[in-house]
């Protein structure tokens, strides 16, 4: 599915090198320890904006999940219907991050479900964009086979 | 001296104590556009200036005003007509810009319509309800003793948000960490998934829960003379009608969303002294409130909306000094259906609480019953203007609702009109816009100030 390309800027390019490397970090404040995502200029905590970035291993679980049907973004209009699912981190429930659950067919997600990291490879295109990796990959999700 | 702009207006502390301008500002003439959906994309002659002076020639006449009378101007720029939905540039030259077309500002209004007293102007101020908490704010300052608020939203050529980005291959900025996986709108989206949070945590049906809300609101719209549905599709949908309404992201379905149209309603905002002599009985701002949830991640959940409701809520009590049993008219903000519960919910209007609502849709929201849940009709039966939920509370509380309350657009109307509650009306409270960020402002018909 093509997603639309990410074009790493300023603060969050470590964060996508860092996947090209299988590796999902998140910024960690090292004034009170807190997780944040997407990345951010201030904690959303105490206000700092000293962050470390920490690897976290991405295992999570499936909170909630809708079904797009009428996107509004050219990219995906081709491969609708197609889950949007909210999938909290286990290290850290309270950050949270989006995915499309390949291989969960649209409309039968298992909410409550484990589900692990994968990479996804962008769909690239002819003169990409010089500040993307033509060989980028995405974070994506898959339900664990039970 | 900072000037009040969008930054600074807002009352946003957790105890904020009685608002020191409560009963001091009143709402004393409300005018409304024709309305109407897309430009055909040849002719301007629907120019949302053009109905932005419709509405504000209307709002004076109203409360019986010249434009020599006021002396303040507030707008916003937050129409919806933004380079997502139309590409750009969008007019050939000689036009070099769109004041007056897509957006209609102050300084343009002032040339246009001539006023000549103005010695307050921002025409940066958020959309409904921010916009006019704002003008509140601004006449409780005294730095304007008649201000008009005007709020126009458009509706132009082509399909919404399908331009600019989401056209293109590329996430930029924040979205990076949203749009490749299909995530657009908070209001739409997040909301959705809170939606679904909600049904799985009270047991609702997340199929049809909201039918008896969606044709309450159509009936509601079409008893407001100047609404689109009234004017331009006056028939009623029925539950059936909703379930078979297409989905747009399942379980949203198109029925759960407002239509949006092409209108502009304006407001007078005066000093309650200045409202004494003037034609309508005034309505007294007694509160204004505003809640923005930060977030902690990529989306807001349930628990986080319904602290961030309770939070607006006791903000709002305690700047009023009035309770959940005194509110009378609720006009909370029902852009998508999906989360106008928060509201309904967090202020705890006819003793609804947490995880109620959709039993309470099920109940009699008719006008004419003893809970007439958004008289106005809201956004999703009056067209996507997002002013209705105020003009409904300055109606009912003149009780003039779904008649002549313009005074201008209807002369054959009836006064008061169908829409008009049985109920008690000496309060009005109402807000926008999404559960993770609002401002509401309660009104009454007693300024509470002595």
């Amino acid at each position: 599915m093509p997603k639309q390309i990410p074009v790493p800027s300023g603060a969050n390019k470590p964060f996508w090198d860092a996947l090209n490397e299988h590796r999902l970090i998140l910024q960690n404040c090292t004034n009170c320890d807190r997780l944040q995502y997407p990345v951010t200029q201030r904690c959303d905590q105490c206000g700092g904006d000293s962050f470390e970035w920490k690897e976290v291993t991405g295992r999570g679980h499936i909170l909630e999940y809708f079904v797009i049907r009428d996107s509004r973004i050219r990219r995906l209009q081709g491969d609708q219907p197609l889950n949007l699912a909210l999938i909290t981190l286990d290290e850290d429930p309270g950050i949270n991050f989006l995915s499309n659950l390949p291989g969960t067919p649209a409309g039968e997600v298992p909410v409550g479900a484990p589900v692990e990291l994968i990479f996804e490879p962008i769909v690239p295109v002819e003169n990409l964009d010089p500040a993307c990796n033509p060989n980028q990959l995405i974070h994506e999700w898959r339900v664990i086979a039970g | 001296m900072v000037s009040l702009n969008r930054n600074n207006f807002a009352r946003t502390q957790d105890h904020p104590g009685v608002w020191e301008h409560r009963g001091e500002v009143a709402v004393t003439g409300w005018g409304q556009s024709p309305i109407d959906r897309r430009w055909d994309g040849e002719s301007f002659d629907k120019t949302m200036g053009a109905y932005a002076m419709i509405a504000i020639r209307h709002a004076l006449a109203d409360a019986g005003l010249t434009l020599d009378d006021v002396d303040g101007l507030l707008t916003s720029p937050e129409t919806r007509v933004g380079d997502t939905w139309a590409p750009r540039p969008y007019f050939d030259p000689p036009y070099d810009s769109e004041d007056g077309i897509t957006l209609v500002s102050c300084e343009w209004i002032q040339k246009q319509m001539g006023f000549k007293n103005i010695k307050y102007m921002e025409s940066n101020s958020p959309a409904m309800a921010g916009l006019m908490g704002h003008a509140a704010q601004a006449v409780g300052e005294g730095l304007a003793e008649v201000l008009v608020a005007w709020y126009p939203m458009g509706n132009i050529e082509g399909r919404y948000e399908q331009g600019g980005q989401n056209a293109t291959d590329y996430a930029r900025g924040n979205s990076v960490f949203t749009a490749p996986w299909g995530y657009q709108s908070g209001a739409q989206m997040n909301a959705l998934m809170v939606f679904q949070e909600y049904c799985r945590k009270y047991n609702y049906p997340v199929n049809g829960g909201l039918a008896p809300f969606a044709v309450n609101q159509r009936r509601n719209g079409l008893m407001t003379p100047w609404s689109f549905y009234a004017q331009h599709e006056p028939y009623q949908i029925t539950e059936e009608d909703y379930l078979n309404s297409r989905y747009v992201s399942e379980p949203l379905r198109v029925l759960d969303c407002d239509r949006p149209v092409i209108a502009c309603a304006a407001f007078v905002f005066t000093t309650a002294e200045r409202a004494r002599d003037m034609r309508q009985k005034p309505v007294y701002v007694l509160n204004h409130a505003t809640a923005r949830h930060p977030g902690r991640s990529t989306m807001d959940v349930l628990a986080e909306h319904q602290s961030s409701c309770r939070r607006l809520a006791n903000m709002m009590w305690e700047g009023s000094g009035l309770g959940p049993q005194d509110v009378d008219i609720f006009n909370p903000y029902d852009g998508y259906l999906t989360f106008t519960q928060q509201f309904l919910e967090g202020f705890q209007w006819h003793g609804v609480q947490e995880g109620e609502a959709m039993d309470f849709y099920k109940g009699d929201l008719r006008v004419e019953g003893p809970h007439p849940y958004l008289s106005s009709g809201g956004n999703n039966g009056t067209g996507r203007t997002r002013s209705a939920i105020m003009s409904d509370c300055i109606e009912q509380l003149r009780g003039q609702a779904g008649g002549m309350g313009d005074g201008v657009q209807h002369p054959g109307a009836p006064n008061p009109g169908p829409r008009q509650v049985q109920v008690r009306h000496e309060t009005a409270l109402f807000g926008a816009l999404t559960p993770g960020g609002a401002t509401f402002l309660m009104f009454g018909t007693d300024p509470m100030t002595s």
